[in-house]
This record gives C-alpha cells, sequence and structure tokens, in this order.
C-alpha cells in the first residue's frame, strides 16, 4: 500500500533533477569568484538542507509513534534518519571537496556550518547501533523514538552554539545563500533544492514500500509454513 | 509534601546512601581524573597550563570521568528490581528522572570538588579564576546530568550498556562542552580572569539545561513502560 503513487513521484524526482541539473550547467551563470567549482555549491546545499529537514521530520514522527503507539510511525520516523544520514554522507563529502577546491584544504574548522554538520551527523550515526543494542522490538521502537525526539531537540542548539564557538574576528568564510545571490543562481538553487528534496521524498517512499513488500511477504510465509529466506534485519523496523 | 516530592526525596536520599555506603563510583571517578590529568601532563609536556589548553584539559577530564558514573547510574535499578518498584509505585514516573538528574549533579559536584582543585594544584599558577568558574560547573553538570540520565536510563536497558553511553553521550555534549570550554577559557588565561563573553556561555548552558530537561521530562514516561 506504501507503493502506491511511487510511479509519478519518481518520475517528477527524475523529472525535477534532469530540470536542476541544465540550469545549474547551462542557464546559472559562472561564479566571478570561484568559478566552476562553485556549481557543487547547487548539490552540497540542497542537501545539506534536506538532510537537516530530514533529521526534524524523523523527530516528529518519532512524537507521533510515542502518542500514538502505532509501530508504522517508527518505520518512518527509521526510514527519515536513515535516508538522511545517507544524504549526510554526500553533504560532507561534497563539502570537502569544495573546501579543498576554492580553500585548498579537505576540512575547515573555522566553516561553523560544516562544523555543525558534523557534530549532527555523528550523532545521528550512533542511531544504528543504539538500535542494534536493545533486543526487545516495542523497546527498541520507544528508544529509538526517544533518541529521535532528543536528537531533534539538539540540531538547532548545536547549530547555535557552534556559529557562536567562532571568535568575532573570523568573518563568516562565504555568504549564506541569499547574501546577494543573483536572480538566476537563486532559481537555480530554488530548482536544485526541490529536485533532492522530491529525491528525499522518493527514497523515503521506496525505502517504506520495500520494508512493506518483504513484511508483507514474510507473513505469507509463516501463514505458508516455509521457512523464511534472507537474513532478518535487527535494526529495522517492521512495516505492516 | 505532595507525594511526588517525598517520593522524589526518597529515591534521591536513596541513591546517595547507596553510594556513600559501596563507594562503587565516586572514587573511581576522582581516581580517573587524576590520572588523566597526569596522562595530559606527558602528553602535552606541558607542567602548567592557562587559557584554551587549561580549559580543555579540565572538560575533557571531567567529561570523560561523568560518563564513568553515568554509565553505573541505573545499576542497581536494573539488577536489585528497583525498575519494577518505581513502576509498581502510585507516583509520576518523571519523579524518578528528577531523583536521578540530582543524585548524578551531586556525584558531579563532589568529583569536581576534588578534581578542580587538584587540577589547580597541578596546572595553575593563579586559582583566582575558580571562584566564577563553581557557576559554570554548576550549569554544566546539570545539562550533563540531563543527557546523562536519559541515555543511561536506556543503555542499561540493552546488550552494550558500556558502549552506549560513551557512544550517544558525547556528540549530545558537544555544544555543552563549547559553551563550558568557551566560559573556562577567559576565566583561566594567563593575566588573571577576564570575563569575554561570559554571560553568553552561560545563557547557552542554561539553554540547554532547559531543553534537555524538558525532553527527558517529556519523554521519561516513554522509557519506564513494559
Amino acid at each position: 500500500m506504501y507503493g502506491k503513487g511511487l510511479k509519478p513521484l519518481s518520475i517528477a524526482t527524475v523529472a525535477m533533477l534532469a530540470l536542476s541539473l541544465s540550469l545549474v550547467f547551462f542557464y546559472a551563470p559562472l561564479d566571478g569568484d570561484q568559478g566552476f567549482i562553485q556549481k557543487i555549491f547547487y548539490l552540497h546545499v540542497p542537501l545539506a538542507m534536506t538532510a537537516l529537514v530530514g533529521f526534524i521530520v524523523g523527530g516528529i514522527f518519532a512524537i507521533a509513534h510515542l502518542r500514538t503507539n502505532d509501530r508504522k510511525w517508527d518505520a518512518y520516523s527509521y526510514v527519515a534518519i536513515h535516508i538522511s544520514v545517507i544524504f549526510g554522507v554526500a553533504v560532507l563529502i561534497t563539502g570537502a571537496i569544495w573546501a579543498k577546491a576554492s580553500w585548498g584544504h579537505w576540512w575547515v574548522w573555522n566553516e561553523p556550518t560544516l562544523v555543525s554538520f558534523l557534530i549532527v551527523f555523528l550523532l545521528y550515526a550512533t542511531y544504528y547501533p543504539f538500535r542494534y543494542a536493545i533486543e526487545d522490538r516495542d523497546r527498541q521502537a520507544r528508544y529509538a523514538s526517544v533518541f529521535a525526539v532528543t536528537a531533534g531537540a539538539f540540531v538547532p542548539l548545536n547549530f547555535m552554539a557552534v556559529r557562536m564557538a567562532q571568535s568575532l574576528v573570523h568573518p563568516r568564510v562565504f555568504a549564506t545563500s541569499n547574501g546577494g545571490l543573483p536572480g538566476s543562481m537563486m532559481l537555480t538553487f530554488l530548482c536544485s533544492l526541490a529536485a533532492v528534496a522530491l529525491l528525499w521524498t522518493t527514497l523515503v517512499k521506496f525505502e517504506l514500500t520495500a520494508k512493506s513488500a518483504s513484511g508483507q511477504v514474510k507473513r505469507l510465509r509463516r501463514a505458508l509454513d516455509a521457512p523464511a529466506t534472507g537474513g532478518n534485519s535487527r535494526i529495522a523496523p517492521e512495516v505492516s | 509534601m505532595t507525594p511526588s516530592r517525598a517520593a522524589f526525596a526518597a529515591i534521591l536520599a536513596k541513591d546517595l546512601r547507596a553510594e556513600l555506603r559501596t563507594l562503587q563510583s565516586l572514587p573511581a571517578m576522582a581516581l580517573f581524573s587524576v590520572t588523566t590529568f597526569v596522562i595530559f601532563r606527558f602528553g602535552l609536556d606541558r607542567t602548567s597550563l592557562s587559557g584554551s589548553l587549561a580549559a580543555g584539559v579540565l572538560w575533557a577530564t571531567l567529561l570523560f570521568a561523568a560518563v564513568l558514573g553515568i554509565n553505573r547510574l541505573f545499576v542497581a535499578e536494573r539488577e536489585e528490581g528497583g525498575f519494577d518498584a518505581i513502576r509498581l509505585a502510585p507516583i509520576d514516573r518523571s519523579v524518578l528522572f528528577a531523583a536521578k538528574v540530582a543524585a548524578l549533579v551531586v556525584y558531579l559536584l563532589a568529583l569536581e570538588l576534588v578534581a578542580v582543585p587538584i587540577f589547580a594544584i597541578f596546572f595553575l599558577e593563579d586559582a583566582a579564576g575558580l571562584g566564577p568558574l563553581v557557576a559554570v560547573l554548576l550549569l554544566t553538570d546539570l545539562g550533563l546530568a540531563a543527557t546523562g540520565t536519559l541515555i543511561s536510563s536506556m543503555a542499561v536497558n540493552s546488550r552494550a550498556r558500556d558502549l552506549l553511553v560513551p557512544l550517544v553521550l558525547l556528540p549530545l555534549a558537544v555544544p555543552l562542552m563549547i559553551a563550558a570550554t568557551g566560559a573556562t577559557e577567559p576565566l583561566l588565561s594567563l593575566g588573571g580572569p577576564s570575563y569575554d563573553r561570559f554571560g553568553t556561555w552561560l545563557t547557552v548552558l542554561g539553554l540547554y539545561d532547559l531543553i534537555f530537561g524538558l525532553v527527558g521530562y517529556a519523554v521519561f514516561d516513554f522509557l519506564l513502560e513494559d
């Protein structure tokens, strides 16, 4: 039942990605200062924003799980965090490439947004061993939701603390997206953001569909008394 | 006295009495911190510290020593059936959270009562910054106790108890450490304490305490259901 609407959503995602990529390469002007490498901005920043929003969304699903005690929400929360962590890896890699190209170093400690993102990523990376360490399925779901809520509250606080830790003499190295971005760049950026957000949604929906299908297969096998095949994940929640 | 307050006082008194009689956490935490200072002495090859190095050594040591105590915070509840007793008692479950946070704050203050003077004797040239440091210690302990209690209560019911607390707590404590070291650094600077952005950092610490105190209070109920 999760598969409903997956096809049009996928088509919309591919179309949007194609549109935003063609805008990035053929429409958006070359950055006068950084040249071609600045185009990674259209991938890096939307990925980071989507991942952060995804973490928060995972926390909101977790609240829904704690309130309703419906296992469906735990699965939503798990998948949202899972996809956001994967996006997070991409954010750190694209960030490192951009840093190397424009500042000459793979990692720059005085760029607060990137450092904050690393800390948030490190926290969410512990979500997997955390789930894995709790055996009872109900308890695992509840504890994972508590984790997601706590970590969701942590995200804005962490950004604030890291931003403040920059000594005041250090100016921000590059301006944020609306810091004097010309209209054509802004349009390209918004298109890329929409494309990446659509990609996130599609992946979440796809993952939920896959989980739900394998859960149904397992139930049917059990009903037929056939032995289950394939590994049984100990961390991923089951979806009905 | 309301039932919640009575329960809070009873759990806190039970914890402190048990710790006083068994001494299973505090001496280990204190000993660990002193040994860590010695390791930093050779690791950094410095005989005196000031400013950011002093703040970093002090807070890294206190954080890791705190992890030792946080690991053991709920072990007695789990092994001696304390969780079942709390579930049976006609009290609000958040009382257990509040009492454990209070007990952990007391442990941390006791640890700092030993570790900070020793740190000062080992590394500091003048101890004038230690007075205002008390405010930083208090606020940081509160935040560390709130997140520590939350993580510890979950970790104790898992297969990897000793692993989960440091794993999850350290990233959660990063903003706390940023603010604590930020406030401590000017206090321990070489030319006597200064108060550069002291109030701002205390505000951040207070905000962290408030947010994670509220989060812990709100979600703790779900951790005791079974």
